[in-house]
């Protein structure tokens, strides 16, 4: 297996984005990373898509070839490939164009992550949405995943004291770095007595608690490290990048308040790196709800099991903290156009191992972790990023 | 929803029929064909039995619920709850007959028979099971669980599609 | 007749609502309308509440009582007059809920209010023949009045599941004869969604000339009269209906205290008279004799002619709730939210 690095990137604005159609944003932020790469078209040798459900969302699937089409490349006849992992699509997408790189097959290969949720109504779209649960055993008995996740934050709360206030936390954190960031899809600060008062939608969580169903896509460029330095003077090298699995249901997991899949494949990841949890100096967790970050925190092993509240409220991860996160706003703020999710956190990380992300950088990055999950944690992605020296 | 899709799923909608690996005597529901815990996990294939749970657990985790799922909006603020069962599974269900404030994490609950959804107003009605607090119900049980609903005179091997 | 009741169940819903409450709607003196009627409360269903559920919660309670294993139910019948499907029965989910499928018979009984009664008849005769070892009866009611109409202070929900068998019989069945005419009282038309009634003709010539004959006829037969009854059950659509049929035939107060139960939970229909049976046998001990003679609009009357047994001293009641504390508890809801979970509010097609 050969290094793998990360040319280019590109993304849309992440938001109700009434006027744009699923192909043209996808193909905004595959051509963006293109550019971004200095690639020729010619260079490519594959398309990974990331999606949940377009075929719910939009009444399309085989979207592969669709995307591949209108970006110009149809004459090529390129594979393209649509890869699902409910909300961690993108992620997904970003491990098979990864493995397709380091095994030799393909050069250069596009990865992209789109979604298209405006485009049904709201309940339609939370409904869908729901079904990357186990729709059999949690959907039919009237689970949503904000409620499945609330099942996780109760008994969070009941095991380790973890209060609503430090759930709160981690929205009025997303707000104030979707206010930095011009890509989002809320810009607007919110103060703590904001989420807390807000009405609610599966108690403990608030409406300010849960991310909101966006539309977006992100795309990046993947190619040889070896012969990256002809295509940007910024090479960020993949340093793992890991998948783990756990059930389906909340009900049937190991622990209720731990996502084992998390656990393992940040383990897989920083073995392969050979790092540790505190060489990381940026990270984008999950935070699909409040809840998914504190968990995350504690899982990826930023925090200790239970203390990602305490943690969280004393400030360690807030940006000019111990190891900020979430500095693109997170799926909060940014957005969460499900299949993108992924992508989007690589884009942001990009950003800020080169050093381009502005007001919201996190001085002398290097290293830096993205950590994805679909459904309510039966798939977690863990991606180690590197800036090259 | 498709029809078949639910009605084949009657046996544990209904009566809560799970499954018990013989190998190591863990109890699954819904029903497994191989112990995902078992240290023989591959002997285990083929040697997993129909297991009834009783109904009874108490209440493991809960939210209340304002935005609901499909085919709940009448039901709102409602509450959803993990529960574990006497027996081991824990199960996704509804708390009903109780008032949300009223719910806390180790809450004895017993499962009811109730409709879980409609395929609008001509198609099918789906049954199925929700908890409702054992608390209020005055007295023991008689000889054993409320699987005898079932269970108490027919051997575990009649109950083979269950 | 050696066959007779081997175990019962009873299951009402837990909201209930007011006459005050309901007259405030519509304008009305609903106290007053409740007073008269002898009704203070009545029994509404959750939203996930049908025919089906009530019917499989009060049967699932008898079968644990009576230790009965379900495989040996040969027969379910399902009397009522709200069954969730027009073409679809209630006694296969029935059956099916509480395992006692494939190998028995199962349908559904229509005949308004005694639809239940019916349903035990049948059994007794399976019983009697040798055909079944157990018969499943079930009365069982989501009924609906028409919003603002007389019905509407008592229409409730609520039901009653009998096992009838020749073994362990807790409760022999001495007589049963029926009482039948044709009768236009009360009816629903085919694809109505609430009932017609005929208002006063209700009344005289067909809740009470019914009773009274029903009544009559079967103590005839058993040449009994009304103080060899330790309890009396009467169809109950309302409070009042049945103090005065059974002050009319001589019955006392304290015969009728535990049989009456429409006050406190208002009519379930087709499980009236059977929630009632089942509260006497709640009471009830060795060697008592008790009288039900249920109503069905259109019309007719079961009569039953009872007599516990030793049996029932060892009876375990244990299991389930008795049915007093059904009449004493429950949470009352506004019409607001009665409305809404008894489908009176339109609501748009999504």
């Amino acid at each position: 297996m050969r290094d793998v690095a990360v040319l280019g990137v590109g993304m849309t604005k992440f938001g109700e984005l009434w006027d744009r159609s699923f192909r043209e944003i996808g193909i905004e932020a595959g051509l963006q990373a293109l550019v971004d790469a200095k690639l020729s078209s010619s260079d490519l040798g594959a398309l990974f898509l990331g999606n949940m459900a377009s075929g719910s969302l939009i009444d399309q699937e085989h979207i592969g070839p669709l995307i591949l089409d209108y970006a110009g490349l149809g004459a090529r006849h390129l594979p393209a490939v649509r890869v699902e992992g409910g909300g961690a699509s993108g992620s997904l997408a970003l491990h098979q164009g990864y493995l397709a790189v380091a095994s030799g097959l393909y050069d250069f290969v596009v990865v992209g992550g789109a979604e298209k949720l405006t485009d049904v109504p709201d309940a339609t779209g939370n409904q869908i949405t729901s079904s990357t649960a186990d729709h059999e055993w949690e959907v039919v008995f009237g689970g949503t995943l904000p409620a499945l996740w609330a099942l996780i934050a109760r008994r969070h709360m009941h095991e380790y004291g973890t209060t609503r206030e430090q759930l709160a936390r981690v929205a009025v954190h997303a707000h104030e770095m979707g206010a930095k960031n011009p890509n989002a899809h809320y810009r607007n600060k919110v103060s703590l007595e904001q989420v807390l008062g807000a009405g609610p939608v599966a108690e403990p969580l608030g409406v300010f608690d849960c991310a909101p169903l966006s539309d977006g896509a992100a795309a990046v460029v993947l190619g040889p490290m070896e012969t990256a330095r002809k295509y940007t003077d910024q090479p960020i090298r993949i340093a793992a990048s890991h998948v783990a699995c756990d059930a389906m249901a909340v009900q049937h997991r190991r622990d209720v308040t731990t996502l084992d899949s998390t656990v393992v494949a940040a383990r897989r990841a920083f073995d392969q790196a050979r790092r540790a949890p505190k060489d990381i100096d940026v990270a984008e967790i999950n935070d699909a709800y409040t809840i998914s970050a504190l968990v995350a925190l504690e899982d990826l092993g930023f925090s200790e099991k239970g203390r990602g509240g305490p943690d969280f409220e004393a400030g360690r991860f807030a940006l000019g903290g111990e190891m900020p996160v979430n500095t693109s706003g997170g799926l909060k703020a940014q957005g969460r156009p499900f299949g993108a999710v992924g992508v989007a956190q690589v884009v942001e990380l990009v950003r800020q191992l080169r050093g381009t992300a502005k007001d919201r950088q996190v001085p002398n990055a290097t290293l830096a972790l993205a950590h994805d999950v679909g459904g309510t944690g039966a798939t977690s992605v863990v991606t180690l990023l590197e800036a090259a020296t | 929803m498709s029809i078949a899709r639910f009605w084949r799923e009657t046996p544990r909608r209904y009566n809560l029929g799970g499954s018990k690996c013989t190998m190591c005597g863990t109890v699954y529901f819904p029903p497994r064909a191989v112990c995902p815990t078992c240290a023989h996990h591959r002997e285990s294939i083929g040697k997993m039995v129909p297991f009834q749970l009783s109904g009874d657990g108490e209440v493991f985790s809960y939210t209340t619920v304002h935005e609901a799922a499909e085919g709940f909006e009448m039901q709102v603020p409602y509450v959803l709850a993990l529960v574990r069962t006497v027996e081991g599974p824990i199960l996704t269900g509804q708390i009903v007959d109780l008032a949300p404030e009223e719910v806390r994490i180790g809450l004895k609950v017993r499962a009811t028979f109730r409709k879980l959804r409609e395929e609008g107003r001509a198609g099918v009605i789906h049954y199925g099971y929700k908890f409702a607090p054992a608390e209020e119900l005055p007295g023991p049980r008689p000889g054993g669980p409320r699987a005898a609903v079932g269970a108490r005179t027919a051997p575990e091997s009649d109950r083979a599609s269950a | 007749m050696d066959a007779g009741i081997v175990s019962y169940g009873a299951y009402v819903p837990r909201y209930r609502i007011t006459p005050a409450e309901i007259g405030r709607v519509w304008g009305s003196d609903g106290e007053s309308m409740g007073q008269g009627l002898n009704v203070h409360r009545k029994s509404v269903p959750a939203p996930d509440e049908d025919t089906i559920t009530i019917s499989t919660e009060a049967l699932r309670v008898a079968l644990i009582r009576g230790a009965i294993d379900p495989q040996q139910i040969g027969a379910i019948y399902v009397g009522s007059e709200s069954h969730p499907y027009a073409v679809k029965p209630t006694a296969t989910v029935v059956a099916q809920a509480v395992g006692a499928t494939p190998n028995l018979t199962a349908a559904d009984f229509e005949f308004a209010c005694k639809a239940g009664t019916a349903a035990i008849q049948t059994c007794l005769g399976l019983v009697g023949a040798g055909m079944v070892k157990y018969g499943v009866a079930i009365g069982s009611d989501t009924s609906q009045g028409a919003p603002g109409d007389a019905l509407e202070f008592s229409a409730s929900a609520g039901g009653a599941a009998f096992v009838i068998g020749r073994e362990h019989v807790i409760a022999r069945v001495e007589q049963t004869l029926s009482y039948t005419t044709d009768t236009p009282d009360f009816w629903r038309r085919e694809g109505q969604r609430y009932p017609s009634h005929s208002g006063r003709f209700t009344g005289e010539p067909a809740y009470f000339r019914h009773e009274t004959e029903c009544a009559r006829r079967i103590m005839e037969v058993s040449g009994t009269s009304p103080k060899d009854y330790a309890h009396v059950v009467f169809h109950q659509p309302n409070g009042k209906f049945p103090q005065r049929v059974g002050k009319q035939l001589g019955f006392s107060e304290t015969q009728m205290r535990y049989g009456l139960v429409t006050p406190y939970i208002g009519n379930t229909y087709s499980g009236a008279a059977l929630i009632g049976l089942a509260n006497v046998l709640d009471h009830a001990g060795p060697g008592e004799r008790v009288l039900v003679v249920g109503y069905g609009s259109g019309a007719g009357s079961d009569a039953f002619d009872l007599t516990t047994t030793d049996a029932i001293a060892t009876y375990d009641r244990s299991y389930g709730r008795p049915v007093q504390s059904y009449l004493d508890s429950g949470v009352e809801l506004t019409y607001g939210v009665y409305a809404k979970y008894r489908g009176k509010i339109h609501m748009g097609e999504s």
